[in-house]
């Protein structure tokens, strides 16, 4: 655990919406799916993920609910909203373009 | 919805929000103990596992409130946790508030005075450009115009775009209830467009008004109008009939206007030239005043009027002689003399607020001494460094917040009561005083005390707070010996307050003992069992030399012949009143050069030495005979035996007067011990003495001597002179003691000496208590150390010494630098001192020995305590 790399700053926001863009999961579900999908690479810590939910939140880019889950516990849901979509879209957009120029200096130089 | 709108919503659901989190935290533990648990982890060892992973719970919790809180909510929790930490040490609140709102009020309502006094403009418009104007000779550095110099000098001189003159008066105001003596000003027909000061009601003086043959009117002060006059707007054209003169009102002056030269007076009139004194250029009875005009500096101005005057010494050498200019800002003379009195009084207020915050500050640190367990606690449950330190800033902040309430509660409670402490006349010399109050001026000063408070008190228990050593706190478990950070900065602390209560006790020692030499001064009479009444005849009955010498000779007859009564005598000026009033003498048995001799003046009784009890040193008192019939006489002072007659003895001499009744030789009978004819704190004038009944003035003073308490006699004194005629005035009923004390150099020392010495003594106090806590935190923390002493056979006496040692260090140090504190500082305050060195050894010995003593009870009660400590007991408590 301790050799993971830590997420890249400002990403963490990008990565939540984008695993909420398939199905409403709760916060458990997006640090699982993170895991997962990052084949175990990326860790979320619950000491960041809640606070960066509330953001999202509080910027109307989610929305939440309470809903039971399969096992039938009450957990909280987030559900991506138009608006967060868009966000989505800008900041995936902005990332590739830093993605790209990082890779550039990195061939070039 | 905006992201505010969203924030504010949350704010109302504040509880549902936090509920939400909790529910989705622990959701969130659960399904991560179950996968531990899934992968094969006991219950218990799959539990701990998932608290360890999701970290510190109140972290991740406060961190999602600070996504949705506002700044202030934080804030207000730890304001509401400072107010608690207070409550539940509510004697270190209560002393700390306590002794901030001591120094706090004492340096707010003492600034309200300077704002007042010392900043507030006067009420005139551009009161910067207005200038006194006087003259000077040898005797005094300002002394009044003559009426002949003032019109020269307002025609002649360039500098001025105005100047005005002004004097005094009093004026016999008949009503229901008998005849009362009023105060008055006479002034040239633009003064108030000199001062830029317009009348609420009516008009200023036309000019030309002030000339001999214009009609009288006179402008109202606005108080004389509301008193008098029911503050009637139909006043204007009435008259109003002053000494038997009808004078028509033609304005009132505004509430504001005040003139400090003239407070006294109610009746404003032109200053129609009177046809004796103010025709003669000799007679100086005036005061100047004018603005200065655009573009010219002070000093231009002044460098004009000298060259002018001197041009008049030249024209007139009889008169003008020795005569100068002399000029200063107005306010100058308005409040010149009580500048440095109150600010010495600030910075003594501000001293003991120094020493009030030093204890705070140390108590402070005592605080965060035992309350390092409490930090390291909260650092271990997650609270941010910042956190803490805010929590720190915030507990200051509710002290300041309570010094300052407090402090300007008991400000304005005390500014009531000083100004209520200043004696109406002294008042009316001071109206700018009343002006004192809490205004902005004074709320920024007070804000700014609390501002610097409070960085004080947030800064020293962070320094006594190491941060980063948190976890030390918490290993240490608030056992440890007295840190070396408090020892060295706890210590130093009451070395500071020692110093500075040092200096407020030796100013106030010095102040102290000026008080008292000035009021034994020898004065060169007895003033026990003295009455004093003044005495004014109506002029239409008494303006007749034999009128007035007959008034005198019945008022003293008849009030001679009250019982009660030892002796009664008349003088036309009192003792301890001023230097002034003075004729120019010309000796007969020298060549004279036109040299002004200048001398007191005062008409006398023959009973008047006798009464007074004053030594007649040589020759011999009047006599009743002696009348307007017989050769003039006078009786001399010894200033002027000393000055004019060295190695001589002056009985016989003979001198005219040089300018006025001139031809008229007076020979000298007698000398008298110099008796105080101005202030307590001048000098004495060579002075002479004439004879009551051969220069007599329908207007003077009453001395009377009582065989009992001389209060008593007052209201017999009136009715007698009353008996002799309803029409004649008194007024200014006062025991010569009363004179005495409430006289202006007395009042200003009083009030100096009272004020300082009541802070030093807070200062003594607040010093005292300083070091005890200090040597009893020390013992405290120390018990352990002693209980080891004292289990390896030391005895009860070495652990006094032991503690008594470090008690005497520390007020040894304090006094030390107190003693050269002080030094430095009374030599600042050589002027506010009578008759007392700043240096003064006595003072210092006697303050030295008060704060030693002090200092030492203070430090022997931890001592003893710390000498009954029972080693196994303290051994024990480990």
């Amino acid at each position: 655990m301790a050799n993971k790399p830590d997420l890249l700053p400002g990403t963490l926001d990008m990565l939540i919406l984008k695993t909420l863009t398939r199905a409403p999961l709760h916060g458990y579900g997006i640090a699982q799916a993170i895991k997962q999908l990052s084949d175990e690479v990326l860790t979320v810590e619950e000491g960041s993920l809640y606070p960066a939910l509330q953001r999202l939140l509080l910027q109307g880019w989610v929305k939440a609910e309470w809903k039971m889950t399969e096992t039938n516990r009450r957990a909280r849901f987030y559900t991506l909203t138009s608006a967060g979509r868009r966000q989505l879209g800008i900041e995936l957009s902005e990332f590739e373009q830093m993605i790209a120029a990082i890779s550039r200096v990195l061939q070039n130089a | 919805m905006l992201p505010l709108l969203r924030k504010l919503w949350l704010l109302i659901r504040r509880e549902r929000f936090q509920r939400d989190l909790s529910e989705e935290i622990a959701f969130h533990r659960r399904e991560v103990e179950e996968r531990f648990q899934d992968e094969g982890m006991s219950a218990n060892a799959a539990g701990y596992a998932a608290i360890r992973q999701l970290g510190n719970e109140a972290r991740v919790k406060e961190r999602s409130y600070e996504v949705v809180g506002f700044q202030f909510e934080t804030a207000l929790q730890d304001f509401r946790y400072a107010l608690r930490q207070l409550r539940k040490n509510p004697a270190f609140a209560l002393v700390a508030i306590l002794v901030l709102t001591l120094g706090t009020s004492a340096s707010i309502a003492i600034f309200a005075f300077v704002d007042a006094a010392l900043i507030r403009p006067l009420p005139y418009s551009n009161p910067t450009r207005l200038v006194d104007v006087a003259e000077n000779h040898a005797l005094t550095s300002r002394s009044n115009l003559s009426r002949l110099d003032f019109l020269d000098w307002q025609r002649l001189n360039t500098v001025f775009s105005s100047m005005d003159a002004y004097t005094g008066s009093g004026y016999l105001l008949r009503n229901n209830s008998g005849t009362e003596v009023v105060h008055g000003a006479r002034v040239t027909s633009g003064f108030f467009n000199t001062l830029g000061v317009f009348p609420t009601l009516g008009r200023s003086f036309y000019p030309g008004e002030d000339s001999i043959k214009a009609q009288p009117v006179v402008m109202l002060g606005y108080r004389t109008w509301q008193k008098r006059f029911g503050g009637k707007s139909d006043v204007i054209g009435q008259t109003v009939s002053l000494s038997d003169v009808a004078y028509t009102i033609i304005g009132v002056l505004p509430r504001d206007f005040e003139f400090a030269p003239q407070g006294q007076a109610e009746f404003w009139t032109p200053l129609q030239p009177s046809p004796g004194c103010e025709a003669r250029r000799s007679c100086h009875n005036l005061y100047g005043v004018a603005r200065l005009r655009d573009g010219v500096s002070f000093q231009t101005a002044w460098a004009e009027l000298k060259v002018i005057a001197a041009d008049l010494e030249k024209q007139y050498p009889d008169s003008n002689r020795g005569q100068g200019a002399a000029l200063q800002p107005l306010s100058e003379l308005v409040v010149g003399e009580i500048r440095p009195i109150l600010l010495m009084l600030l910075t003594a207020a501000l001293v003991l607020l120094l020493i009030a915050s030093v204890n705070v500050a140390s108590l402070l640190l005592v605080r965060s001494e035992t309350r390092k367990r409490e930090m390291a606690v909260r650092g271990a449950l997650g609270a941010s460094r910042a956190r803490l330190i805010r929590q720190f800033v915030t507990e200051a902040l509710v002290l300041v917040i309570g010094q300052a309430l407090f402090g300007l509660a008991t400000a304005y409670v005390s500014m009531q009561l000083l100004t209520k402490l200043i004696p109406p006349d002294k008042a009316l010399r001071m109206p700018y005083l009343e002006g004192a109050g809490l205004n902005l001026h004074v709320l920024i000063f007070a804000a700014s005390i609390v501002l610097l408070n409070a960085i004080l008190f947030s800064i020293t228990p962070l320094i006594r707070l190491p941060l980063n050593e948190l976890r030390d706190g918490l290993s240490e478990a608030g056992r440890g010996s007295a840190g070396t950070v408090w020892r060295r900065l706890g210590s130093n602390l009451v070395i500071v307050e020692l110093t500075l209560a040092m200096m407020l006790l030796v100013g106030a020692g010095l102040l102290g003992k000026s008080l008292y030499r000035l009021l034994h001064v020898d004065l060169g009479f007895e003033p026990d069992h003295l009455a004093t009444l003044r005495v004014a005849g109506p002029d239409a009955e008494y303006r007749k030399p034999e009128q007035a010498a007959e008034l005198g000779r019945a008022v003293v007859n008849r009030i001679s012949a009250l019982p009660g009564v030892q002796s009664v005598a008349i003088t036309t000026i009192l003792p301890v009143t001023f230097n002034g009033n003075t004729v120019w003498l010309k000796f007969l048995d020298r060549p004279f050069n036109g040299e002004h001799n200048e001398v007191n003046q005062r008409i006398v009784s023959s009973g008047y030495f006798t009464t007074l009890q004053a030594q007649l040193l040589r020759g011999r008192y009047f006599s009743d005979a002696e009348d307007a019939g017989k050769p003039k006489i006078v009786l001399i002072n010894e200033a002027m035996a000393r000055k004019y007659f060295p190695g001589e003895d002056p009985i016989g001499k003979k001198f005219e007067y040089q300018s006025f009744d001139s031809g008229t030789a007076r020979e000298v009978i007698g000398v008298i011990r110099d008796v105080k004819d101005a202030q307590l704190d001048s000098e004495n004038w060579p002075t002479i003495y004439l004879p009551f009944d051969q220069d007599p003035d329908p207007h003077f003073s009453l001395v009377v001597r009582t065989l009992q308490s001389e209060e008593s006699i007052f209201p017999a004194l009136t009715a007698a002179v009353h008996e002799i005629n309803p029409a004649i005035a008194t007024r200014d009923e006062a025991t010569m003691n009363g004179r005495i004390n409430d006289s202006q150099s007395a009042y200003l020392h009083r009030s100096s000496a009272v004020l300082v010495g009541g802070f030093a003594g807070l200062a003594l106090l607040l010093g005292v208590v300083g070091l005890y806590g200090v040597i009893a935190y020390s013992v405290s923390q120390r018990t352990r150390e002693i209980g080891v002493r004292m289990a390896l056979g030391a005895e009860r006496a070495s652990v006094y010494r032991l503690i008594l040692n470090e008690a005497g260090k520390l007020t040894v140090m304090g006094i030390a630098a107190g003693v050269v504190f002080s030094l430095i500082a009374t030599s600042l305050i050589g002027k506010l001192l009578f008759a007392v060195r700043s240096w003064d050894v006595a003072t210092l010995l006697s303050v030295t020995a008060i704060l030693g003593g002090a200092a030492l009870v203070a430090s022997f009660l931890p001592a003893r305590r710390a000498a009954s400590v029972n080693p196994v007991e303290a051994l024990r408590t480990e």
